[in-house]
């Protein structure tokens, strides 16, 4: 997975996503149910693991976000930044950041989930924030589909593409493919607003509301691509390719074969 | 033939005189390159827009009248949408084979935009725009706009998210118009946009008005090609004033014919493992949403590009604005191409000595016309920045570049590389006219060397085919017009002295620096000269030849042996039965 | 069958065979003109055999099956075979026609002679003396005032032609300049239509938001016109980061708390602009990539855009509510000629 991590900008990395989600539907399925259980667990808000977060803080992250992650020239402060956020950056190995670009990239986390836990505890209880959601909160099955497509085309569709491809921001920046994001993880990117991400609060954006969302997402990911492949859902330009690279392409060869000399 | 056929046959000859014109058409005859398709592929991708297009016209509703959505796509039941997208999504959904109607349908349309457009180039490249074909280009140009209207007219008729972003697109465009903007778009849309009428009106136009305009065009297009006889490439015995190929009766028919099914053939298959516009992932219209990497069909996609990398001029004077930023790149521009395009013809031929008279139906080899040939590459050097520009979101998101860098390289490059490209372009056709006039002078380089007795070595030349020979002597060396004096011998002042000059100038650009054919002695001294060297040559090749049969690799030892005794001599060859010697010697030895 | 005995028919129109020494090995050998044959109606065969799996398969697959073709995705089962059955078919049809013509039928190239396409000079004479005849006798040139008229009869006759469009819209009056944008009305969620207050949103936050009452507007009007132009985007900045705002000078600032108003309408050529980048406050449009600076007056900072978002200025109301203190100051959507 780290491989497809670090290759996951490069041009036949569409093909290549789209051909492994699309081939693992069945696969995801099942993942997406169990990781949302295992992931969403409330543990108890116990101080050792703060204590734990603390020390793995101090370690990996304070030399950026400060001690007591007050935030330094490098790093914005953590104080309020809350659980989720910590969990999100963490648990899609945004953080710790390796370079200076233009935005983190998504990677192999670096911690253990109970290291993520706990560093996410030990943020959370540095100012109030955005807490995780509940299980019972990620449960999106009876989610209305059509309001999340609703939803999702009003909000979501002009950065991350009608199909959740992701697309280019300004200067470099992009906003993510977000196809095989958890609906943890969806549901932390709306609350917490990672990198230049807008804020989707709870108050603008209800429980229910953020469900059709992610039941929509989910959707996105096990739709069949009716028509035939579907040139990384790209539009248009993927389709000008195809008729001037394949269709032209086959033709000429026609065209060649009428014309050749038979012996 | 059979006697009903005669009958049949006879008695329309009786009634409309087909036996006078088919003698003289039966057997028409047809060049034939491969490079001579594009149009065909051009006309069986438009047929095959039609038959799509009258399938789809019995399923789909053109109205803008709100429906909710309750067919068989589970994401969108129950979602408020125009009757126009539903029914596009009955036709995919619900329709045993619309989903292939429709992405037949619009394959067909971007390859029948796609090859005009390279059937364009190779005319032009080829020089087959030239007199008496000027008016088939410009019928030509009016098929290719026209399809751009056609797709896009199509494009936006489903009134999903694309289609409409693409008309909010347009009306913007038609409101930056001076004047009559504003009062255009109100009529068009019957008020402000999107308004309740337009997917009907539209339908109208995509479906009736300009089907009817290429049809007719179509047919001009084609008489005129059949009447004026297609042009062809120079070779052995092919002149300005014959036709060589193949009868249309039987073999130009069972290839076209057979043509059409595999460009028909080759459509439908793609349709049915490719999809094409995915309308159900857009969603309806809605004029407050919109997806990442919105773009409009590759056609438009330079037009696209050049709103893109416009930058921001606004004039606002007296009350009124003026959008440059809009109008220049998606209304200027286009006009400014297609005026160039079709002024390119009579402006050649007015730069062209003793032009006027002369018909073309001998093609030009595009490195003999240097600077058409550079025109062309320049001016699809332009056309592909654009295209990249009009894509520039696409390219950044796939390969990690920043969006603002590609538009800034784009707004200088557009300035700079197609220069550079038409420069090189033609220094490459005049270095190619230069090799052209050496193989002339000195025959093919046959890459195999020969000792002379004396010790020289000398490589073996062979004369040029005849066909080879054939097409490089098509080419005519055109001297530039002479620019004129501004007074005769009299001190009488030249009439329109400046238009001539003009004249001359655009002239001399043209065909300065070509490079001139030998001449008749020349040629004469050279034949005689690469004969000499064939000759001389003759054992040694006759050497190769049969060591090429034999695998290349020396093995026969008294094959050697027979040519130094007949005074020839391999060098390579040579060494290596030398070699060869001393091993066994040395095995001897041993 | 291999050899095809040519009684060579000539006339004047038809074209002369160009000797040649080349001969395909089907002229020659018997056995490669029956593998040709054979080979060919194969492919005639196949196109049948297609025409057969096209029919079957329309009638037998439901057309909601999909097949799962491996690394290409899941695709419809009925539109696959469907597509490629005719497609094939087709194919083949074109294939073994073509084969048939350079395999088995005679191909000699030909050569034909071109006729010059100018009329001989004395049919051009005659053409114009007879041109000049009929002009003579029409009386055209002798007669002005009736030319005269005629050529006046002619250049009114269209403009029914074009009065006749004249109901296709209604003219623009102040419609471009106006939304409905008024002083107390409700600023709601887009979709939900649920009112705000300004604690709802976070700094970094965006909503979009739609004036109060939209979906009965365009209930009533029976199109979108409405929603093409009012609706909005709200989003919260912290209230240092804000360098200005379009307030005239002397007027309260048009923000809430840090919360900001902008039209979702791109004054380029109108594409919904949504792509908030909250930490350099930058709007990004998907279409043309304008890009405004919202912390900054909605300042144009790149892409073809010419003017600034307009701002709406906001309020609360009684109830804590976003509502717009007025009106948008502009008109919003690309520009037009009227707009001064």
């Amino acid at each position: 997975m780290k491989s497809l991590a670090t290759q996951r900008r490069k041009p036949v990395a569409a093909l290549v996503l789209v051909v492994l989600v699309l081939s693992l539907i069945g696969a995801l399925y099942a993942a997406v149910g169990s990781a949302t259980k295992v992931q969403a667990v409330d543990a108890p808000n116990s101080a050792e693991q703060i204590a734990l977060g603390e020390k793995l803080f101090v370690q990996s992250c304070s030399s950026c976000h400060g001690i007591g992650g007050v935030g330094t020239d490098e790093a914005p402060s953590l104080v309020g930044a809350g659980e989720a956020s910590a969990d999100f950056q963490l648990s899609t190995g945004r953080m710790p950041l390796t370079a200076e670009q233009a935005q983190a990239q998504e990677r192999t986390p670096v911690f253990s989930d109970e290291e993520i836990m706990a560093i996410s505890k030990y943020v959370g209880s540095l100012g109030a924030g955005p807490s995780n959601p509940t299980a019972s909160q990620l449960e999106y099955e009876n989610a209305d589909l059509a309001l999340g497509g609703e939803l999702f085309r009003t909000n979501c569709s002009q950065c991350h593409n009608f199909a959740g491809e992701g697309g280019a921001l300004s200067n470099g920046k992009y906003a993510p493919n977000i196809r095989n994001a958890s609906p943890l993880q969806i549901w932390q990117a709306m609350i917490t607003g990672p990198e230049n991400m807008p804020v989707f609060s709870d108050q603008t954006m209800s429980d229910s509301d953020k469900q059709a969302i992610i039941k929509f997402v989910n959707h996105l990911d096990n739709e069949p691509s009716f028509g035939g492949w579907d040139g990384g859902s790209l539009g248009p330009v993927s389709e000008g390719l195809t008729v001037f690279l394949l269709v032209i392409g086959l033709l000429i060869g026609a065209a060649v074969w009428i014309g050749a000399k038979v012996r | 033939m059979s006697n009903a056929i005669g009958n049949f046959a006879s008695g329309l000859d009786d009634r409309l005189t087909i036996a006078s014109w088919s003698r003289r058409n039966i057997r028409k005859v047809f060049p034939e390159h491969w490079s001579f398709m594009f149009g065909e592929m051009a006309l069986y991708a438009f047929i095959t827009v039609l038959l799509s297009g009258i399938y789809l016209t019995l399923f789909f509703k053109p109205s803008m009248t709100e429906v909710l959505y309750d067919g068989s796509y589970v994401p969108l039941k129950g979602v408020h949408m125009s009757e126009a997208y539903a029914s596009t999504l009955d036709i995919s959904f619900d329709v045993r084979g619309g989903l292939l109607l429709r992405q037949i349908h619009h394959w067909a349309a971007l390859l029948f935009v796609a090859a005009m457009s390279v059937h364009l180039v190779r005319v032009f490249v080829t020089g087959a725009f030239r007199k008496p074909r000027e008016i088939n280009w410009m019928i030509g140009l009016g098929l290719l706009m026209m399809g751009f209207l056609a797709g896009f007219s199509g494009y936006s008729l489903p009134d999903d998210l694309l289609s409409g972003t693409g008309l909010r697109i347009a009306e913007g465009i038609m409101l930056s118009i001076p004047v009559i903007g504003t009062y255009l778009s109100f009529f068009l849309f019957d008020g402000e946009f999107p308004g309740d009428e337009f997917i009907s009106r539209l339908y109208g136009i995509h479906i009736l008005l300009i089907p009817g305009v290429i049809l007719a065009l179509i047919t001009a297009h084609l008489l005129i090609v059949w009447y004026q006889k297609h042009t062809q490439y120079p070779g052995k015995g092919k002149t300005n004033d014959n036709v060589v190929g193949y009868p249309v009766m039987p073999i130009y028919a069972a290839k076209a014919g057979g043509f059409f099914f595999v460009v028909f053939g080759v459509i439908v298959a793609i349709a049915g493992v490719i999809t094409i516009n995915p309308i159900w992932g857009y969603g309806p219209y809605m004029p407050d949403q919109i997806t990442a990497g919105s773009q409009p069909d590759w056609y438009m996609g330079w037009l696209e590009g050049a709103l893109r990398i416009m930058p921001n001029w606004e004039t606002v004077a007296w009350g009124h604005t003026i959008s440059w930023n809009v109008f220049i790149p998606a209304a200027v521009l286009m006009g400014i191409v297609f005026t160039l395009l079709g002024a390119y013809p009579w402006l050649e031929r007015w730069a062209t000595p003793g032009d006027q008279t002369k018909d073309h139906n001998l093609l030009d080899r595009p490195r003999n016309a240097p600077t058409r040939t550079a025109l062309a590459t320049g001016s699809l050097t332009f056309y592909f920045l654009m295209l990249i520009a009009g894509g520039n979101d696409i390219i950044a998101s796939q390969l990690d570049m920043s969006i603002n860098a590609i538009t800034w390289v784009v707004r200088i490059g557009i300035f700079v590389i197609p220069p550079f490209v038409f420069w090189i372009t033609r220094r490459i056709c005049l270095s190619l006219q230069r090799k052209d006039r050496d193989l002339l002078l000195h025959g093919v380089e046959t890459g195999t060397m020969m000792r002379l007795p004396h010790g020289e070595f000398e490589e073996v030349h062979a004369p040029l085919s005849e066909e080879a020979k054939a097409v490089i002597l098509s080419k005519e060396t055109i001297e530039p017009i002479p620019y004129p004096e501004k007074t005769d011998a009299n001190g009488v002042k030249t009439p329109h002295y400046h238009l001539k000059k003009m004249q001359a100038a655009v002239s001399h650009w043209l065909y300065r620096d070509a490079v001139p054919l030998p001449s008749a002695a020349e040629l004469e001294a050279a034949e005689h000269h690469i004969l000499e060297s064939a000759e001389k040559g003759a054992p040694v090749m006759h050497q190769m030849r049969q060591l090429e049969a034999e695998g290349g690799v020396m093995h026969d030892p008294s094959a050697a042996e027979a040519d130094r005794a007949a005074g020839v001599t391999v060098p390579h060859l040579d060494a290596e039965f030398d070699q060869k010697a001393e091993d066994e010697k040395g095995q001897q030895a041993d | 069958m291999s050899q095809i005995e040519n009684q060579e028919h000539s006339s004047e129109y038809a074209p002369v065979p160009i000797p040649h020494s080349e001969v395909r090995r089907s002229d020659v050998s018997p056995k490669q003109a029956k593998y040709q044959q054979r080979l060919i109606s194969l492919l005639f065969g196949l196109s049948m055999l297609c025409a057969v799996i096209f029919v079957v398969a329309y009638v037998q697959i439901p057309i909601d099956e999909t097949v799962s073709i491996p690394f290409l995705g899941t695709w419809s089962k009925m539109n696959t075979i469907l597509g490629l059955s005719f497609g094939l078919g087709s194919f083949f049809i074109g294939a073994g026609v073509i084969q048939w013509a350079k395999q088995l039928m005679s191909h000699r190239e030909m050569v034909q002679d071109r006729h010059p396409l100018r009329s001989p000079d004395d049919a051009r004479e005659d053409a114009i003396a007879q041109f000049q005849q009929g002009a003579q006798e029409s009386t055209f040139a002798t007669q002005p005032i009736l030319r005269r008229s005629l050529i006046g009869a002619m250049a009114l006759f269209p403009i029914p032609l074009v009065m006749l469009l004249r109901d296709l819209g209604p003219l623009p009056g102040d419609k471009l300049f106006n939304t409905m944008w008024r002083p107390g009305m409700r600023v709601v969620m887009d979709v939900t239509s649920a009112p705000i207050r300004p604690s709802d949103i976070p700094i970094g936050g965006i909503v979009s938001a739609m004036p109060d009452g939209l979906p009965e507007v365009q209930e009533h009007d029976g199109n979108l016109n409405e929603r093409a132009k009012s609706v909005v985007l709200l989003v919260r900045l912290n209230p240092d980061d804000i360098v200005s705002q379009q307030n005239p000078e002397g007027e309260a600032s048009w923000d809430y708390e840090g919360v900001l108003c902008f039209s979702k309408i791109c004054p380029h050529v109108g594409c919904p602009i949504a792509l908030y980048e909250q930490r350099t406050h930058h709007l990004l449009c998907p279409c043309h990539q304008s890009t405004f600076d919202l912390a900054d007056s909605g300042r144009v900072v790149f892409g073809p855009a010419a003017r600034d978002l307009p701002q709406l200025p906001i309020t609360v109301d009684k109830d804590g509510y976003i509502i717009a203190r007025n009106g948008f100051a502009e008109p919003v959507g690309p520009s037009f000629w009227e707009r001064a």
